[in-house]
């Protein structure tokens, strides 16, 4: 109130604490930042809050001014703008440390939490899982003891880490509230402005493929989808995830390419009924567990049955599918069979004389130049590696006749190649394949390392069959997945021991991203499904947020207004009979004893002297004869006071 | 702004006594409990609010339940501040009040006496434009807070309300109460600038002068009230102070009869400005004197007591 203090400059630990919120800010944000902007400000910070320590004067406007328009003309000559999600958040934090120069108030103070617990919200659009989430609520202490800090006429402060303590006491019991509100807050159906615009490099599966083009991917160990089946797993050699289906060769690169019409027909044997939450992918295929049955919803089921989603992954996603682990697919003769032997002119001449060798010597036994190519690949002295030398020109030459070395990718594209040069319809898959088991949680982890490529060829009678060429060359990268198949050429980090922990505790992301993350619109409305309300609509969701409010404002109410004064349960008592006495006008005056004061009370109402008189005794005993009082006296005190009735004073 | 704010309050006040909850006086010991603690947002909680409501459109348009969630839990805690501010003035007892002495014109020292069970931090009060803040520790159960009361006229004023307040612990919310103790406070008069030495004792004054011319005995510092004509300029030249030419001390100096009827032509108010001055030159020079007065009479003594005695018949005059 008073103009004076409210002036009064910030003290060195309320400008400590501001100092390490917006340290937090920082930290947070660094990962999506360049690294300069973070080089140049977390020292700037570093400079100012020793600067203040040392001599607390304010920083001259030569300096701030040039800052500030170095942080603007820096952020839009790597952004190409101010706005949007990057450069936003770039400037929001740039901004945030500048203002640390001109904080002296604790007006200035304020402001900078406030702008501080926005950045950090906004450190979430970058990444909301788990570990991103808590972290940004650990940055919130800070803040929190910052805002404490600025008050007058506090207890010695604790020193390090206890003093975020409170802050974290406060946030616990607001957690149930938060919650409530978390679960009723009515989600919106459509957004009232444009999803932010990522143009994140993600390295994820693409549509297209050449051969040495997964190394990134492969050495990539996040989460890219986890699945749940109806039934028991498949075995580890049939966790095939199809993705994209590719019929285009150019000589070094496959592509996928969309071909709108019916799904080919399937014979399906045996069908697998399954769930799949995808992580952001960014790209519209959805991967499905071999061949499906249908598309997911909202989902379209394309020619090769390969699953499009209207519109690119960029929040995790769920879908249920049904698909066949045995089936037919195709085994009409083809439609196109051109299309599926097409080969680009004037490359691998030998890869191509290789295949028509085959053809001849095979006559028209599809199955045995199969069988060739895949002996080729066991006997012919290939090595499973994922830093291959690179190839020329004539990539499949140079594969099949030099280095004879490669991953998934390029007995994929080899083996394809081969075939349609021996004339058998063929086409790269590329997909997941294994995944971790996770057994607690019932559901197979699969990450970007496990991707995969492969191909189908198409066999009379039997239409598609899946052809693995990398497992002729290493069976353990379908048995037992990429890691094992990988050996020692992986970051440590990917390794045994490591690795079978975050696997395991990769449950628990699982949880997060089911419970918080994908909780949506949709799994809003069935919240209430156990209670027999299928459809919960805004107006039920938000009348369910305001009585949690109020339940948790009545608890809370509840606890601000509880008096403790149980230390002395007889004083307690008496303070209650000199209350009901009040009531009728016999306030205890100042200085007055309990005796005299009783005295009193038993004079003004006659009708209750004797019980008043009783109870003067009972009190006197019980505070003076004994040191000790006897809990039965206590109790029959206590209990005569409640019945105390005061009778209207007659004067 | 804020006069016509403070103005607007104040015709409520008087106008809505019901609405308001305008405190009649009220004796002390005062608990605070929740029928007399207010709680409204700061300007801080309003910004902060409208903060959240832009955090929450964010996080519902980009459906970011990670962030939804946090902000959920950051207006939690907001609101559970609330409810810490609440219970920071909820219980506190403002046992009683120690007026100091004061003489008009000046800030009188007053010291309110907060009791309670439970630790309360950064509990302000506001009595005019003075504020103060405390800090009330389980462990001690009391704290004793100073507070200057401006003061204009002598004789007795009654205590202006006082506002307890709080912002703890986020700043959010403030909470508030206003006390009115039924209390009044003794102002003392002020004494005259300067004046004659009371009446009938100009001999005083006759041999003092007798004793100039001889040497004097020792030097010793300048005490307030010495005459200039007795610093002894060249010895002090020498040195950091002031001295001052001791001279023998006068035989046993008599009292003074400090009498309201001798200063019968003068003016209420200077006739007790006037003694107001002798007594303080007396108790200064640690002489004793006595005081009649139309309605008292105080015998001759001498000390702080009885000092503040006088005083305090001084002020209650009519």
């Amino acid at each position: 109130m008073s103009a004076a203090r409210t002036d009064a400059p910030l003290d060195a630990r309320a400008f400590g604490l501001l100092c390490l919120s917006v340290a937090a800010v920082l930290a947070l944000h660094a990962p999506h930042l360049p690294w300069w902007l973070s080089a140049a400000l977390a020292p700037l910070l570093f400079w100012r809050w020793r600067q203040r320590r040392r001599r607390p004067e304010r920083v001259p406007a030569w300096l701030k001014l040039p800052l500030l328009g170095a942080l603007a003309l820096a952020i839009v000559a790597y952004y190409g703008s101010l706005f949007g999600r990057e450069a936003g958040a770039a400037l929001a934090v740039g901004l945030l440390v500048l203002k640390m120069l001109e904080s002296e108030r604790p007006r200035d103070a304020r402001v900078g939490v406030g702008f501080a617990c926005f950045a950090l919200m906004a450190a979430l659009l970058f990444g909301q899982g788990m570990a991103a989430t808590f972290a940004v609520a650990l940055g919130l202490l800070p803040a929190l003891a910052t805002l404490r800090a600025l008050e007058p006429a506090q207890p010695v402060p604790a020193a390090g880490p206890r003093l975020l303590l409170p802050g974290l006491a406060l946030l616990g019991a607001a957690l149930p509230l938060a919650l409530l509100a978390f679960l009723f807050v009515p989600r919106l159906g459509s957004p009232l402005w444009g999803a932010p615009n990522t143009h994140e490099q993600r390295t994820g599966l693409d549509d297209t493929m050449s051969p040495g083009g997964f190394t990134q991917l492969l050495l990539d160990d996040s989460p890219a989808m986890r699945v749940s089946f109806a039934g028991p797993p498949p075995p580890p050699g049939r966790r095939y995830f199809r993705a994209y289906v590719m019929s285009d060769y150019d000589g070094t690169t496959w592509r996928y390419r969309d071909v709108a019409a019916a799904p080919a027909p399937l014979e399906a044997v045996d069908t697998v009924r399954y769930r799949i939450d995808l992580e952001p992918s960014h790209q519209r295929v959805l991967p499905m567990l071999d061949v499906p049955l249908h598309a997911p919803p909202g989902a379209q089921l394309l020619r090769d049955r390969v699953a499009m989603a209207g519109k690119p992954v960029n929040d995790p996603f769920g879908y249920d599918a049904v698909s066949a682990t045995r089936y037919r697919l195709e085994p009409q003769p083809i439609r196109h069979r051109r299309r599926w032997l097409q080969l680009p002119d004037g490359y691998d001449p030998r890869t191509l004389a290789l295949g028509r060798a085959w053809r001849q010597g095979h006559g028209t036994d599809d199955a045995a130049i199969v069988q060739a190519a895949l002996a080729l690949f066991h006997d012919g002295g290939f090595r499973y590696t994922l830093a291959p030398a690179p190839l020329g020109r004539d990539a499949m030459d140079d594969f099949l006749f030099h280095t004879r070395e490669g991953f998934c990718e390029h007995y994929a594209s080899a083996f394809t190649v081969l075939m349609r040069a021996a004339g058998i319809p063929a086409r790269v898959v590329t997909g997941y394949q294994g995944g971790y088991w996770n057994a607690l949680g019932g559901y197979l982890l699969v990450r970007h390392s496990d991707a995969h490529a492969w191909s189908e060829v198409w066999l009379a009678g039997r239409g598609w069959v899946r052809v693995d060429p990398t497992a002729a060359v290493r069976p353990q990268r379908v048995d037992l997945g990429a890691a094992a198949a990988a050996g020692d050429q992986l970051p440590w980090t990917q390794r045994s021991w490591l690795q079978s922990l975050r696997n395991r505790w990769d449950i628990v992301n699982r949880w997060w991203n089911e419970g918080v993350i994908g909780f949506d619109t949709l799994r809003q409305r069935g919240l209430l499904t156990p209670f027999g309300i299928r459809q919960a609509d805004p107006a039920l969701l938000g009348a369910l947020l305001a009585a949690s409010c109020v339940l948790s404002g009545a608890v809370g109410l509840f606890w601000a207004l509880r008096r403790r004064d149980g230390a002395d349960p007889a004083r307690d008592a008496l303070r209650e009979l000199e209350r009901r006495l009040a009531r009728r006008g016999l306030t205890r005056r100042r200085g007055e004893g309990p005796r005299n004061y009783l005295r009193r009370a038993a004079r003004a109402l006659p009708a209750q002297r004797a019980e008043l008189e009783r109870l003067t005794d009972c009190y006197l005993e019980l505070r003076y004869a004994c040191r000790e009082p006897s809990p039965e006296l206590l109790r029959r005190f206590r209990r005569a006071v409640r019945d105390f009735r005061a009778a209207r004073v007659v004067k | 702004m804020r006069d016509a704010l403070r103005r607007a309050q104040e015709y409520a006040e008087r106008r809505l006594p019901a609405l308001t909850r305008y405190r009649r006086p009220e004796p002390l010991p005062v608990a605070l409990h929740r029928r007399r603690i207010y709680i409204v947002p700061t300007r801080f909680g309003l910004g902060f609010t409208v903060l959240l409501l832009v955090m929450l459109a964010g996080a519902l348009n980009y459906s970011n339940n990670a962030a939804l969630l946090l902000t959920c839990l950051l207006g939690a805690a907001g609101a559970a501040s609330m409810l810490v501010a609440f219970r920071t003035l909820d219980g506190l007892r403002l046992e009683d009040i120690r007026a100091g002495h004061a003489v008009a014109g000046e800030a009188l020292p007053l010291g309110f006496r907060f009791t309670s069970r439970r630790t309360r931090c950064a509990v302000r009060l506001d009595l005019g434009d003075a504020s103060a803040a405390f800090l009330l520790e389980a462990a001690r159960g009391e704290v004793m807070v100073a507070m200057p009361l401006p003061t204009e006229a002598r004789g007795w004023q009654a205590l202006s309300r006082v506002r307890v307040w709080t912002t703890w612990p986020l700043g959010l919310f403030r909470a508030w109460s206003w006390l009115h103790p039924a209390q009044s406070v003794l102002v003392w008069p002020r004494p005259e600038a300067g004046g004659p030495p009371p009446g009938g004792h100009a001999d005083d004054e006759r041999r003092q002068r007798l004793h100039r011319g001889e040497d004097p005995a020792a030097l010793r510092d300048y005490r307030r009230g010495d005459p200039l004509r007795h610093v002894a300029w060249k010895a002090s030249a020498r040195h950091h102070d002031l001295l001052v030419k001791d001279f023998e001390e006068p035989e046993a100096r008599r009292d003074w009869q400090l009498d309201w009827r001798q200063l019968g032509r003068m003016e209420h108010e200077r006739r007790i400005a006037r003694l107001a001055r002798w007594l303080g030159e007396a108790q200064a020079q640690d002489r004793r004197c006595s005081l009649w007065l139309p309605d008292e009479r105080i015998e001759a003594g001498s000390g702080p007591a009885h000092y503040a005695r006088c005083m305090d018949a001084l002020a209650k005059l009519p």
